[in-house]
């Protein structure tokens, strides 16, 4: 147990008791939050992809008619993209990031409390929904005219297009708060040269988020004004254009996947260097590489309507985009092998899930450069080809390192280890199942095998091959439960971690496992890439912050030179009051557009609320009266600053 | 890292086994900053980007819809009149004026100015958001005429509940400036709601060169 001699671990801890709980704005605790409520998101919208591999293993099988395949089939994209995929990626953000550059909380903690409920808000909507028959039925996509009031006069596509706004309030907020603490907190040392390359994929990640999820909400938002208050947007007979959704929607949706599989490549970046260790070779290329991913990923929307006929030169453009988004990505991939081919590297569980990674993205890869070529994609377009292409992937690039990573990052979050032996078994069943899943299903689409049908007939021989896909569904699930055991058996008597159970280089490991309320007792400052590696053993600590409040060191975005000192937030309720005001106007304004005037009342006050100080004194600067300035303009030098 | 400031380190703080190690002091940094040295500028420049791609997603929106008619407005309906629209450029545009004071009251941390220009931007914040009303009256088309109507409504909608918002919260701040506990960092406060006021100001010139003069000129 640490000692606590200055009440610092008193000053960052949560009251007890369920009120403490929900008043938390601790970084650890939404982090886990987010992975916990993620991972129930996984499981509800796995066991409706095995409930639709059920209803396709034979020919006109009677388990679910349409209707009700038609909702879980839209329930389990819309819950894989926007309550899984993307949260679950931001909650390691969350958890990490402060972590891994040393720092003592994520910036505006309350937001990040805010964003949580939110995303919570998001999910209890949308399953309330599904379970009120109620849930979205025209895909996770919804386009229109299929989703306008016309088609489709249901509540169900106004519970996706409310469901997007949540869950994106959510994203968003995560997003701002990750750049700001990577940018304007890290350790005094840690150059931009020196930051870790998972810590750049959050931020390369997050500027995604910012630029491309506001295209979703306009695209929800129009789509909801149509259907509610008559407005015209994707109605033809009134010069609108169906079209115009799907630019808005794949303007988002397509660096959404970027969003998805970049942070998976900054866990596949951290994972190899630690296990082949040694230094990640080609930092610079691969953090380019990031970089640049996200800049072609917001240039190939249009390779998602390529079939409906799209301009030559315009196809020709996002053809070559789409082919040219290879070249980063290759690069990370010749990065990652010289990694271990210099290195030694040892096969512990999460190195496992990587090589499972190595190979099913890069056949997710190579179909998918398949699928840039205009006359290929024409015609496999809406079949089983594409459901194999991108769960691929999706499950290649996101969910292989992501499990890699709970594997990985386990015992810093319980202080405990999980079991070898269970991962091979989780591993193993997993992969094949996976293969013998997806695999089949580009033969399907090859043979022309429609996606987004509930059934077909048995003249068409599709039978034999959807069996064996819906079989190997079995040895997933039965892969995703032996993780789920293991995560639960290790939490009580799993070897005791220790702080750096895998001998890693990056800060995350300097702090005790689970990390104190404070995370670093003593913050660290760092002189190198991989600080546990390569720093000297009395590299400096910084010492000098206040114990008595939530003091935090603020540095220069560039080189970090300390700057000053600012006093967090306390705890507060006021985030999950305003989370709450804001999900019942979002709820109400599917009933009625006043809802948003009644609705803004009370998320105002509680806005007020949060915002109103407590007290003069919890900022540590002057209370009134003020008889000069003593806060540093941007341009003046940093006060009290040591050489 | 100075002898003294290793000395300094040992004050206050856990002891290791070997006695303590060498350490960066930073007792003697400011609780706090002004603009971009503050966590919160940062805030306000990714909430510039999130709300600053919505527009111009609209904007893009209004010209993808354009080119998918043959005439514009479908409905030959007239442009709405210019008077309101530009007054509301020019009340917003001077609004910047009291908005500038009111940062540089705050960076002075000169209380009586900061509140003096806050009263004053809120009496610009009145005038421009009671002619936005009127524009909303004298736009000639409404939201379920047709798609031209609807993109226009809902760019000025946009728009409007930026300039709402942020007239609520600076009546807020300024709320916090006559009675609340006041200590210095509001005054930080004071000057990032100055930013964000820029922002949503200076985004109402292209907009409005979309509403009153795409229609006319394009």
């Amino acid at each position: 147990m640490l000692e606590d001699p200055t009440g610092l671990e008193r000053t960052w801890a949560d009251a007890p008791g369920a009120l403490g709980w929900l008043r938390s704005v601790d970084h650890k605790a939404i982090g886990r939050r987010y992975l916990a409520t993620a991972s129930v998101m996984f499981l509800f919208a796995g066991a409706l992809a095995a409930t639709m591999r059920l209803q396709l293993s034979r020919p006109e099988n009677p388990f679910i008619g349409p209707d009700l395949y038609d909702q879980i089939f839209a329930t389990h994209g819309t819950t894989m993209m926007f309550l899984f995929a993307v949260p679950v990626m931001q909650g390691f953000g969350i958890y990490f990031v402060p972590l891994m550059v040393g720092a003592r909380a994520i910036a505006f903690p309350r937001l990040v409390a805010f964003s949580y409920w939110m995303y919570l808000g998001g999910c209890i909507f949308l399953y309330l929904s599904l379970f009120l028959n109620t849930g979205p039925d025209v895909g996770w996509f919804s386009y229109p005219p299929l989703s306008e009031q016309l088609f489709s006069p249901t509540k169900r596509p106004d519970v996706w297009a409310q469901m997007i706004t949540w869950t994106e309030v959510a994203s968003l907020a995560v997003a701002v708060s990750i750049i700001t603490t990577a940018f304007k907190m890290r350790a005094p040392g840690m150059a931009l040269n020196r930051v870790p390359i998972f810590v750049w994929a959050q931020v390369v990640t997050s500027f995604m988020v910012i630029f491309a999820m506001p295209a979703v909400m306009m695209a929800s938002t129009a789509l909801i004004l149509d259907r509610l208050v008559s407005t015209h947007f994707f109605d033809v007979d009134r010069g609108g254009d169906a079209l115009l959704f799907q630019h808005l929607f794949w303007f988002f949706g397509h660096p959404e996947v970027y969003i998805i599989f970049i942070p998976g490549t900054g866990i596949v970046s951290t994972i190899v260097s630690t296990f082949s260790r040694r230094a990640m070779v080609g930092y610079l290329p691969v953090v380019l590489s990031l970089v640049s991913t996200a800049f072609i990923g917001f240039g190939l929307w249009v390779h998602h309507m390529f079939a409906t006929g799209v301009p030559q030169l315009g196809a020709s453009f996002f053809t070559a985009a789409s082919i040219m988004i290879a070249i980063p990505t290759g690069a990370q991939f010749f990065c990652w092998i010289a990694t271990m081919w210099s290195g030694r590297v040892e096969l512990k569980s999460p190195m496992l899930w990587l090589l499972g990674f190595f190979w099913v993205f890069l056949i997710g890869g190579l179909t998918g450069v398949m699928l840039a070529s205009v006359p290929l994609n024409v015609q496999l377009h809406d079949t089983f080809f594409v459901v194999a292409h991108f769960h691929y992937v999706l499950i290649g690039g996101a969910v292989f390192p992501l499990v890699a990573a709970i594997y990985y990052w386990y015992p810093k979050l319980v202080g405990r280890m999980m079991s070898e032996r269970l991962a091979a078994w989780a591993f193993g069943l997993f992969f094949v199942g996976f293969n013998v899943t997806f695999f089949p299903m580009h033969l399907l689409g090859l043979h022309g095998m429609p996606r987004r049908v509930y059934t077909y007939l048995p003249q068409t021989g599709w039978g034999p091959l959807n069996l064996l896909a819906s079989s190997g569904a079995l040895l997933m699930a039965a892969g995703v439960l032996t993780l789920m055991a293991d995560a639960v058996r290790a939490r009580r008597v799993g070897a005791l971690a220790g702080d750096d159970p895998w001998n890693a280089g990056t800060l995350e490991w300097a702090t005790a496992s689970p990390p104190p309320n404070s995370n670093f007792i003593e913050p660290p400052t760092v002189g190198s890439l991989d600080p546990l590696w390569e720093d000297p053993p009395d590299q400096p600590v910084v010492v000098g912050l206040r114990s008595d409040a939530r003091d935090v060191l603020v540095t220069h975005v560039l080189d970090t030179e300390p700057d000053h000192r600012t006093v967090f937030p306390d705890p507060s309720i006021w985030p999950l009051a305003t989370a709450i005001a804001t999900s019942a106007m979002f709820a109400g304004s599917i009933f009625t557009s006043w809802a948003v005037v009644y609705g803004s009342i009370p998320m105002f006050i509680a806005m007020v609320g949060w915002f109103w100080p407590k007290s003069p004194d919890e900022g540590g600067t002057q209370p009134w009266p003020i008889e000069h300035r003593t806060l540093p303009l941007p341009n003046e030098a940093p006060q009290g600053a040591m050489p | 890292m100075t002898a003294p400031a290793a000395a300094a380190a040992m004050v206050g703080r856990p002891t290791r086994g070997d006695g303590g190690r060498a350490a960066i002091d930073v007792s003697g940094l400011a609780p706090g900053g002004f603009g971009h040295r503050g966590l919160m500028w940062w805030g306000t420049l990714g909430i510039v980007f999130i709300e600053g791609t919505a527009f111009a997603l609209t904007i893009a929106a209004y010209f993808y819809l354009r080119t998918r008619n043959a005439q514009w407005p479908p409905d030959a309906v007239a442009p709405p009149a210019l008077f309101w629209g530009t007054l509301n450029v020019a009340i917003q545009l001077a609004s910047g004026i009291p908005n500038h004071l009111a940062k540089k009251a705050a960076e002075h941390v000169d209380l009586r100015r900061v509140r003096l220009w806050l009263v004053v931007q809120l009496v610009f914040g009145v005038a421009f958001n009671a002619v936005r009303a009127v524009e909303f009256l004298n736009l000639n088309v409404l939201w379920n005429t047709d798609a031209y109507g609807s993109v226009v409504w809902l760019l000025l909608s946009l728009h409007t509940t930026h300039i709402l918002t942020d007239f609520l919260d600076t009546a807020v701040l300024a709320a916090l400036m006559f009675f609340g506990p006041i200590e210095e960092k509001r005054f930080v406060d004071v000057e990032e709601n100055a930013v964000y006021w820029y922002f949503v100001v200076a985004a109402w010139v292209p907009i409005y060169g979309v509403i009153y003069w795409a229609p006319r000129l394009i």
